[in-house]
């Protein structure tokens, strides 16, 4: 397993430590030669470590971003553009319905809603691993220091995001709480947990998620979800074909979401596309 | 329009019908006439924009990104309004919501203007809106706001708000226009109740619940109900005072203009309930036949000269001015028997009243009526009922005629809109003729939450095929439909048309060659 230090520790502590038969530790940055081809990682902005691969083969490169996103995020390190003939793009939110706003809006919208429903609890639904951290940044650079309560999933990671000096502020247990402390506070949890028996213990919650997807309302009302919160760890539209165009590229294969359209907007400016299905991704998947 | 946006989101994603009703009711409290009126006709649906169609919004947006990534995106998103507010191009972060209109002026400034300005004008508010601005603005352009609110459930607010009785809004209502300044003056107390005309109004029908065979019969006694048939067309309300003479759907949609034959023949000052029908001397033809005139600004001379309209007549909501509604059903119908002595003429016939000693008897007639007749059913309706607005549980029940069933092959599929958007729900069935499975009829409905899931999986791992939306699937999936009746139709290639087909089984066991064949759906042609 060939990955970025901080990665490598994610990996471990999700799957255990002997998820993979050996791990190779790779620094942004640092090429590593392997045979004719030379191996270097850069970051992708998606989550604390993630990484872009760059693959330099007798004058010719390729760029795999895997899950991307370029906007500035203080909890990841900021994406850097790579320049490349071949580029292999994500494209979870490759249509260009998805324009995601400043989360820094959506962040403000829900804490004006934190202050107009004092009586009722905010339960924001975010994936354990990046988004929840994002989320609590957001939420601490808005100027927000009460104390966040987190379910059970969320605590490790938000310890070892601690760990790496991001600065998540005042975390409790929501485990350890009676009914009457939830009130005018924020609680954050897995987007499972807010429809299973755990979300029981809150009183008349008001259900937030946060994710990309909540760009579309209907989508929104399908979940259950009250106050949809536009904050995504994946390029938006914009994100990606503006990514396309400046790294020069002019083969691209496009995965992970919905090719069909990031394909078409490719060819349409002269660029080799090509889809790139790949097996067990469900559509929709993720975020 | 800021305001009016963040209505409609609270409206749309607020699961309580509690906290949707106190959100319509403070927005009523913190908006000005005539904004509030606008708002509120767009939520009852009672706001028509003449100068703006939904096409020529779909070009301005085609206009402004690639069409081929529009249709992707409006596929995927399912709604016209929110395919377009997302997909329109964002000028950076603007926001100058202070500057755009109310609702009221944005309306005005669509309906005034010629119309080969309206596209550009729309245009230049929508680049200076936030996507939430926009989406409420092309909802109120285009009508149709689909944000879960039911007309009852605004004007529930509208009661709540001004401390009234619901019906005695729902009364007045369709006396009032946009945008209900005298209402609100009413609600606000500042004014009497609005009066209104009843011989020139639609006034709310009363509506039937289909009756539960195992509970209902037992507990009702038949003695205290009457019993007609249900025929098989579209209800209607006459509404004459001698100068005006207009026919309404149970909508509330004027349809005069398709019936003259109808309308001339409306004498005397009345509103009367029951059940348009085609066909010679009181005979009704099939409701295909009944087809071929809705639907038409002006009828054919044929169809006038073939198809005469008349209505089978079942109660009296006013007698000249005199509101009969809180009388019980029996009186009413006495009133209406006296008043069709006079004024009858040849297009109004009287529903019949079927005699029956028990519920037993009454399923002897109901079975004779499908088999020897081909009727729908039959209506039961509590002899003491007044007429009240809505579908009240109780008073009046439908009976149908059993449902017809066939096995059907699934042929394509294509997303639904709404709360089903992006699920595959809206399928295609087919059946044997020959060696080929031809279409015979659409269902969108009939199956519950987890079993559209199971569908939607089905038809992603079994696509052959694309045609823009649509899906064509392996013909391998059985579904059992069930559907009220069936008829001819040289417009389906199985020359058979099925009316309100749903899905009634999904059988995942039964292989597709042992679906049903053309000959024996045939045989159920009415």
């Amino acid at each position: 397993m060939l990955a970025t230090p901080q990665t490598i520790a994610i990996m471990k502590q999700r799957y255990g430590a002997h998820c993979a038969g050996s791990f190779q530790e790779l620094e942004f940055g640092t090429p590593l030669v392997d045979g004719p081809v030379t191996i270097t990682l850069f970051p992708a902005g998606h989550i604390l470590g993630s990484a872009q691969v760059r693959l330099a083969y007798r004058g010719r490169v390729a760029v795999v971003t895997g899950d991307y996103k370029t906007h500035a995020d203080s909890t990841a390190q900021n994406f850097e553009l790579v320049p490349c003939d071949l580029f292999v793009t994500e494209a979870t939110f490759g249509l260009p319905v998805f324009q995601h706003p400043d989360p820094r809006q959506e962040i403000s919208r829900l804490l004006a809603s934190v202050q107009a429903e004092p009586e009722r609890c905010h339960v924001i639904g975010a994936y354990a691993l990046g988004k929840a951290q994002r989320v609590i940044r957001l939420i601490r650079e808005a100027g927000h220091d009460a104390p966040i309560f987190l379910h059970g999933a969320q605590e490790k990671l938000c310890a070892y995001y601690a760990s790496q000096g991001i600065n998540l502020g005042n975390l409790q247990k929501a485990l350890d709480r009676d009914k009457a402390s939830f009130p005018g506070h924020i609680v954050i949890a897995p987007p499972s947990a807010l429809r299973d028996r755990w979300s029981r213990r809150l009183p008349d919650p008001v259900v937030c998620q946060a994710s990309g997807w909540m760009t579309i309302k209907q989508r929104a009302k399908q979940s259950g979800v009250e106050l949809p919160l536009v904050i995504s760890d994946h390029a938006d539209w914009n994100e990606l074909t503006d990514t396309i165009t400046a790294t020069g590229a002019d083969t691209i294969w496009v995965t992970h979401g919905r090719e069909d359209a990031l394909v078409h907007w490719c060819r349409s400016r002269g660029l080799q596309a090509e889809p790139l299905y790949m097996q067990g991704r469900e559509e929709d998947a993720g975020e | 329009m800021k305001r009016f946006a963040e209505l409609l989101e609270t409206l749309v994603l607020t699961p309580s019908r509690n906290a949707k009703i106190a959100a319509m009711a403070r927005y009523f409290q913190t908006t000005p006439d005539p904004d509030r009126g606008f708002a509120l006709a767009a939520i009852t649906r009672d706001l028509t924009l003449s100068n703006l169609k939904a096409g020529a919004l779909r070009q301005l947006a085609m206009a402004r990104v690639d069409p081929e990534l529009f249709l992707m995106s409006y596929d995927y998103v399912g709604d016209l309004a929110e395919t377009i507010s997302l997909i329109w191009p964002h000028p950076g972060e603007a926001d100058s919501s202070s500057t755009l209109q109310g609702v009221a002026d944005f309306i005005t400034g669509i309906e005034s203007r010629p119309k080969v300005d309206v596209a550009n004008h729309l245009a230049a508010l929508l680049d200076s809106a936030t996507p939430a601005e926009r989406w409420a603005m092309i909802k109120l352009a285009t009508g149709g706001l689909r944000v879960g609110v039911s007309a009852r459930l605004a004007k529930t607010a509208l009661a709540d708000y001004g401390g009234q009785d619901l019906a005695e809004i729902e009364k007045i209502w369709h006396g009032l226009e946009p945008p209900y300044t005298e209402l609100f003056a009413w609600l606000d107390g500042r004014a009497a109740a609005p009066r209104i005309q009843p011989g020139r109004t639609f006034h709310p029908m009363m509506l039937s619940n289909p009756i539960d065979e195992a509970r209902d019969f037992d507990r009702l006694d038949a003695a205290d109900y009457q019993a007609e048939w249900k025929w098989d067309g579209i209800r209607v309300q006459l509404v004459f005072d001698g100068e005006s003479r207009r026919i309404f759907s149970r909508t509330g949609d004027d349809v005069s203009a398709a019936f003259p034959d109808l309308v001339a023949a409306l004498h005397g000052h009345a509103v009367l309930d029951g059940e348009l029908l085609v066909g010679q001397d009181f005979q009704p033809l099939a409701f295909n036949s009944l087809q071929q005139r809705l639907n038409r600004k002006t009828p054919a001379k044929t169809h006038l000269r073939d198809l005469p309209a008349f209505v089978r007549v079942y109660d009296m909501l006013f007698d000249g001015d005199e509101d009969l509604r809180d009388l019980p059903l029996s009186a009413r119908r006495r009133r209406l028997e006296q008043w069709m002595r006079e004024y009858a003429g040849d297009r109004l016939d009287l529903s019949e009243i079927l005699p029956f000693d028990d519920w037993e008897d009454l399923a002897r007639l109901r079975l004779e009526g499908a088999e020897i007749h081909g009727y729908e059913g039959l209506m039961i309706k509590g002899r003491q009922s007044p007429y009240v607005a809505g579908r009240p549980k109780g008073p009046w029940f439908k009976w149908k005629r059993d449902p017809r069933m066939i096995d059907t092959v699934m042929m394509y599929a294509q997303r639904g809109h709404g709360r089903r958007s992006s699920f595959y729900s809206d399928f295609t069935f087919g059946i044997w003729r020959g060696n080929e499975i031809v279409p015979v009829g659409k269902a969108y409905s009939g199956f519950t939450d987890d079993e559209l899931r199971d569908l939607d999986k089905w038809v992603r791992a079994n696509t052959t095929n694309r045609f823009g939306p649509v899906r064509e699937v392996e013909k391998r999936l059985v579904v059992e439909l069930a559907f009220d009746s069936a008829h001819d139709s040289p417009r389906h290639k199985s020359g058979i048309a099925l009316r309100f087909p749903r899905i009634n089984r999904i059988r995942w066991d039964k292989p597709a060659d042992e679906a049903d064949n053309i000959e024996t759906v045939r045989a159920l042609v009415d």
